[in-house]
């Protein structure tokens, strides 16, 4: 069973830590005694071939799956679920209006009522919502609806942020304005976990990466030295776009 | 034919010239089926949502139940409300046989497993979509509920729609409870079949026409909202 919360931290530097996490589906482990440790303050970029687990790995650490085996450990004064906040490739919008969807992610948070609209309109101008903060938020475009998602999740003032893929499906204009964002999350403090197939949104935003592998993380680096060095066979033959699982 | 044709003219100049006896038929049918969906309404939208969200021992079991529950005889139904209310039985203190009440719960009864399990199937369907977004927010099990009822309202209006269905057309409950009393408990189903068995074609016919045209324009309504709804993409 995981053990959330963990009292004895190894590294201040480090704001979660994975360890020995393994979780089984159909017989066979798709998180394979996964160890990672994500340092705090940092844009750290996990990378690997489709099916190498790192939706699954960004999942338990959000709280979402709880693996067969494993302990997860957050640094200081993390409260999971609270601190966290997880965006997805398909964004999730409830059938509101994008200003109805912030106010409701407001008040799952615990926002006071009366803050609830400063702090809307606050996060519809970090959006550039404001124009179609009355529109249907489930009849937006793709990058717009992935835009709602990111304030969305940004509402709660996150220490962590894990974003799964969110600009796979985007155009490279919708993109930069997800990118913005990030930097944006990064800048005020959070810690940013982002799961990627883009080597340039990885090299552009990304202080660290993490590569996986059927499972396992294989190669911890920083940016600049894995795209520059790798030193795993699975990480040299995924930049060399010949790895497969 | 020429009877029949005869007919449909008095139940023409009935609802044209709002024969006193037609309204105040209609107005008890309106009151007794709208009271009772909005009531079945209030329990069997969170219900559910309970069986669809809800994580509890025989849960299984209540969901085959409720299921099941949709098929309720109304005959039945009827009977057992006949024998909690009636003089010996165990509410009878409460003196509501034969009364619009009586009528009322009647109907709560035979419509609330409709309303319910409808709501399952929706906020079901609805939850696995919304899920993983709502827990990793943080929202709990009941916030997770209200988001999913409020979101879910256009669909949710297909089951309302179901249960009042069944309500307007509903006959042998009301008539075992009610006891299709003249200016006290007389409905339009129950109307129907006093006055067809009587002969009388002209009001009977009356009565039907308009339930027909009553069941038509409410489905019609609550289907342009949807539609509206699901246009704007909020259903």
């Amino acid at each position: 069973m995981l053990e959330l919360v963990k009292a004895v931290q190894p590294d201040e530097a480090t704001l979660l830590t994975l360890d020995e996490v393994t979780l089984t589906r159909g017989g066979a482990a798709v998180l394979d005694a996964l160890s990672l440790d994500i340092r705090a303050g940092a844009i750290t970029a996990v990378m690997g071939a489709n099916g190498a687990g790192k939706s699954l790995a960004l999942r338990v650490i959000a709280g979402l799956i709880e693996p067969d085996a494993g302990e997860m450990s957050y640094a200081g004064e993390m409260r999971a679920p609270l601190d966290v906040s997880i965006v997805f490739q398909r964004p999730v919008l409830l059938r509101r209006s994008v200003r109805g969807n912030l106010r409701h992610a407001l008040k799952v948070y615990g926002v006071p009522r009366r803050q609830r609209t400063r702090r809307v309109a606050e996060l519809l101008e970090l959006g550039r919502l404001g124009l179609i903060a009355d529109n249907p938020a489930r009849a937006l475009s793709g990058g717009e609806q992935q835009r709602v998602a990111m304030v969305r999740a940004l509402a709660a003032r996150p220490k962590l942020l894990l974003l799964d893929e969110p600009t796979a499906s985007l155009d490279p204009q919708a993109t930069q304005a997800i990118e913005r964002l990030v930097r944006k999350a990064a800048d005020d403090g959070a810690t940013v976990v982002i799961v990627t197939h883009d080597r340039g949104q990885a090299k552009r935003l990304a202080d660290d990466i993490r590569f996986m592998h059927r499972g396992k993380m294989v190669e911890k680096a920083s940016a600049k030295r894995f795209f520059e060095n790798p030193t795993s066979a699975a990480a040299s033959a995924y930049l060399a776009g010949e790895l497969f699982l | 034919m020429l009877e029949i044709g005869t007919a449909f003219r008095a139940a023409f100049n009935l609802i044209v010239g709002f024969d006193p006896d037609l309204v105040e038929i209609i107005g008890l049918s309106l009151q007794v089926t709208l009271t009772a969906v909005f009531v079945a309404c209030l329990i069997g939208f969170p219900l559910g949502a309970v069986l669809a969200v809800g994580r509890f021992p025989m849960r299984g079991t209540l969901v085959v139940l409720v299921n099941a529950l949709m098929g309720l005889p109304p005959v039945v139904v009827g009977l057992g409300v006949y024998l909690m209310l009636s003089r010996a039985g165990p509410l009878g203190v409460l003196n509501l046989l034969y009364t619009p009440t009586a009528m009322v719960i009647a109907q709560v009864i035979l419509v609330t497993p409709i309303i319910a399990a409808l709501t399952r199937q929706v906020i079901e369907d609805m939850n696995l979509e919304y899920d993983e977004l709502l827990r990793s927010m943080g929202a709990g099990r009941l916030s997770q509920m209200l988001t999913l009822l409020w979101d879910a309202r256009y669909a949710l209006m297909t089951a309302a729609l179901a249960g009042l269905g069944r309500a307007l057309a509903e006959v042998g409950a009301v008539m075992i409870v009610g006891g299709n009393i003249n200016h006290v408990t007389r409905v339009m189903t129950t109307a129907i079949a006093l006055e067809t068995s009587k002969g009388e074609l002209a009001l009977a016919l009356g009565l039907g026409i308009i339930l027909m045209a009553l069941s038509i324009a409410l489905n019609a309504t609550l289907m342009g909202f949807r539609r509206t709804a699901e246009r704007l993409a909020y259903a």
